[in-house]
């Protein structure tokens, strides 16, 4: 048999150009493009302290967003973060009134968060149901463990040495929260982006049974992805509640959505496949510049999450838009 | 007389590649024309253009003599161009006679749909096409003959003139190519033109009239069926005379790499059980049905097996998983490319890497250059044709697509690949060039197990043949024994050849 000699070159575009096309830099336009608006629009919005504050807005559901865009990556999705996060605080607030240090505490936010993701794999991957239904399901169960619990309590008096979580500043205006989400995404964005795992979770999102037949361990991966968005759900818990530095069982409510939208804004294909880390990590800012600045403009809240939806629909709608005028 | 269809000087680019470069076509009336190339020649392109899914860049198409376009699949269907496509999508849950109507059912008053008129329609359209099927019945209650024949329905239940047939027996037994076939001939009788896509030469020849060769996206040829030989053709296919036969193989079987001990399922196959040595080329022979992807699914840790002892290299082995048979150098090439053999969405790249990724990386870090080294070198094995290693594999023609599937098996080392109809599908320059390599590949001490219901593949290819039946294995044959008569008798459970 003859062959002829033929060579396939390993890429046609440079990774250059790929970054200068992606939502990713679209996004970051807008990014810019908000800050601009917002530093005209308000004479106190360019204050390193402002700023500061303003990134309370995006830390905590950032942190969930990380795993989450893990998650959705993969063609699944958790909404019962938020829940988790009332059922960690209501644990950490009932560990507070018996004594337990700050120490303790975290180490029961964390372990809570991880026990909720848990129960969620093991219904997802054993058992083989939908996380979309699994996770409507235990939303309604771990926040209603919660309002059993408190009724219309509150858990306060939280040790000293706590509030560092959510009030701490590592140097200057750098809050603990803030230099851990920074942390967190370059943690998330190595695992996503630069390990097999990473690797296994794009193969699994774009078709979990060619996965599955390439000898992935699909439920294994998936496992892990579900502990992941628990853990971080416990950890945004610890830092919201060190932050307000009490617990209602109605803590957090409805941040599944803001988490579900900052990672689709982010680029993620909510059905799975495609995203990055470095596009969640931008529109987190970008949410947090908008809330923040309308709020420096006194707009209230249900208008911002006018705007915020407006926002994904249009920030999604345009390059379709785009390529359809092209296309005639 | 003039055609009904013409297509001259038309041209589709898609980013990188130039599928089809001022390619011709003319259908007639009444007339069959097959359409023959390898994979990746431009066939399905200029289906999809006749079908309003892909606008052509260039060239003209003409129906009746007069320039048309077809924008979108509803102005094709109104020109009265209707196509049964290889793999038809039809909706198991719905009545057959509202998947034949799915989209253009006849409306009634408020624009709701007519069901009495659409039921009336229905079973005339079966019945036109010799179908004895009840309009009313749910598509799930149907076998797959008969989900075929309604899928053929559906195709003529706009008033067609035009009917692209794109590889239609693929899927069908023996009994219902012939059923097929007379349904051709009846739809040549009402004088609509047919389009024939297949890779089958007997078939082509038996049924068509015409022929148009295309190559690389060209048009080579075109003239009627009578006056060339398939030898022509073949050449006009692949610009060199291929070699028909099959790879001449010194059979030098080494130690035993594989041994099944009865291998049990509770509905898909009972008591497998056989040996495997190194350089070995066992073929697996027997009828859709027969439970044979079943067993080999169960050997990679798919399915569940109730029973049964795997042993490599006399060691037993527990596979509970496709990552478990992988790291026990079992791996599996399996029928279904799209779905189950490659991530479609994904580089060449990342597919040819995927099952390597743990030995590829340091400390569960990736490392770009190597995986594109492993790729390039494996690609660059099996004659590879793409753009980059960068391109989806879905872009691929299918031939190309399998040759990633084998590619990426091959880089993980293994000791037993599985094969299920590895040519399926594929045009015969491909399919040799797979044969070739299957050859190579046990002469360099793999073992290989291959799946295929071409007879003639598995008599080319085996050194043993398994004929399953039923879920069972019905005959161990080698040697003097594997004919395609004691195939046949052995799959279809004949004990006496009636002569």
């Amino acid at each position: 048999m003859t062959t002829t000699e033929r060579h396939i070159p390993d890429r046609l575009t440079t990774p250059l150009a790929r970054v200068l096309k992606s939502w990713e830099t679209l996004l970051l336009a807008v990014a810019v493009a908000i800050f601009i608006v917002n530093s005209l629009a308000s004479p106190y919005f360019l204050n390193a302290w402002n700023l500061s504050d303003a990134t309370f807005n995006f830390t905590e559901k950032g942190m969930i967003a990380l795993a989450m865009a893990l998650l959705i990556v993969a063609g699944e999705i958790d909404l019962s973060v938020a829940s988790i996060i009332a059922l960690a605080s209501t644990a950490m607030g009932a560990a507070a009134q018996v004594g337990a240090g700050p120490a303790a505490l975290v180490l029961i936010g964390l372990g809570v968060g991880l026990a909720c993701g848990a129960f969620n794999a093991v219904l997802v991957t054993v058992m083989g149901l939908p996380s979309i239904v699994v996770t409507i399901g235990t939303m309604s169960l771990f926040r209603g463990i919660s309002y059993i619990v408190l009724g219309d309590g509150v858990y306060g008096g939280y040790p000293a040495g706590f509030d560092y979580f959510g009030q701490g500043y590592v140097v200057w205006v750098l809050s603990f929260e803030f230099v851990l989400f920074l942390i967190l995404a370059v943690i998330y964005a190595i695992v996503l982006h630069k390990t097999n795992f990473g690797r296994a979770v794009y193969a699994i999102g774009n078709n979990a049974t060619g996965a599955l037949f390439s000898g992935i361990r699909v439920n294994r991966v998936k496992f892990i992805l579900f502990l992941l968005t628990g853990l971080m759900s416990g950890l945004a818990a610890v830092c919201l509640t060190s932050r307000l530095g009490s617990t209602r069982p109605s803590i957090g409510v409805g941040m599944e959505l803001e988490v579900v939208t900052m990672v689709v804004l982010g680029g993620v294909n909510i059905l799975g496949g495609s995203g990055s880390i470095p596009g969640v990590v931008i529109a987190a800012f970008v949410m947090g510049l908008v809330t923040f600045g309308l709020g420096l403009l006194n707009v209230p809240g249900i208008v911002m999450s006018i705007f915020i939806g407006a926002l994904l629909i249009g920030v999604i709608a345009l390059p379709r838009l785009w390529s359809m005028m092209r296309r005639g | 007389m003039p055609p009904v269809l013409a297509l001259d000087g038309v041209t589709k680019t898609f980013p990188g590649v130039r599928a089809l470069s001022e390619v011709s076509l003319n259908l007639y009336p009444g007339e069959v024309t097959a359409l023959v190339g390898e994979n990746g020649a431009g066939k399905s392109t200029v289906v999809k253009i006749l079908t309003g899914i892909y606008q052509p860049d260039g060239g003209t198409i003409r129906v009746d003599g007069a320039a048309a376009r077809f924008p979108t699949a509803q102005d094709a269907a109104a020109a009265g161009i209707t196509a049964i496509h290889q793999e038809t999508v039809l909706f198991d849950e719905l009545s057959v006679a509202e998947n034949i109507f799915l989209g253009h059912a006849p409306r009634g008053r408020f624009g709701l749909i007519d069901t009495a008129r659409m039921m009336s329609a229905a079973r005339d359209i079966l019945h036109g096409i010799g179908a004895e099927i009840d309009p009313s019945v749910r598509l799930r209650d149907l076998g797959i003959a008969n989900k075929h024949l309604v899928a053929i329905a559906r195709a003529l239940s706009i008033d067609a003139r035009v009917v692209i047939m794109d590889e239609p027996t693929a899927a069908l037994s023996h009994k219902e190519i012939e059923e097929l076939y007379e349904l051709v001939e009846k739809l040549k009788g009402q004088g609509k033109a047919i389009l024939f896509i297949s890779h089958k030469f007997d078939e082509i020849f038996r049924i068509a009239d015409r022929y148009t060769v295309f190559r690389d996206g060209q048009f080579v040829g075109a003239g009627r069926i009578a006056e060339v030989s398939e030898g022509d053709l073949v050449k006009m296919m692949v610009g060199r005379p291929v070699d028909q036969i099959f790879p001449s193989r010194s059979h030098q079987a080494g130690d035993e790499v594989l041994q099944v001990v009865g291998y049990c399922h509770p509905t898909e196959f009972d008591d497998i059980g056989f040996t495997l040595r190194k350089g070995e080329i066992l073929g697996f022979y027997g009828l859709v049905g027969a439970g044979r992807s079943e067993f080999m699914q169960a050997l990679f840790g798919i399915t569940e097996p109730s029973k049964g002892v795997t042993k490599i290299d006399g060691k037993v082995r527990v596979i509970r998983s496709p990552a478990d048979a992988v790291a026990n150098g079992i791996v599996y090439v399996p029928e279904d490319r799209g779905k189950q053999g490659a991530i479609t969405a994904l580089p060449i790249f990342q597919n040819v890497t995927l099952p390597s990724l743990s030995r590829l990386s340091r400390a569960g870090f990736l490392r770009l250059a190597e995986e594109f080294r492993l790729a390039r070198d494996y690609t660059g094995r099996l004659d590879l044709r793409a753009a980059s290693l960068d391109t989806p594999v879905g872009n691929l023609s299918g031939g190309n697509q399998q040759k990633v599937v084998i590619a990426k098996w091959l880089a993980t080392q293994p000791k037993i690949i599985i094969l299920d109809e590895p040519t399926k599908g594929i045009d015969i320059g491909s399919k040799a060039a797979v044969h070739d390599f299957m050859a190579e590949l046990a002469a360099q001490g793999l073992a290989v197990i291959m799946v295929s219901s071409e007879i003639p593949e598995v008599l080319g290819m085996s050194d043993r043949v398994i004929v399953m039946r039923e879920g069972r294995i019905a005959a161990e044959l080698s040697g003097a024994g594997m004919t395609p008569e004691t195939l046949v008798r052995h799959a279809a459970g004949i004990s006496e050849v009636r002569r």
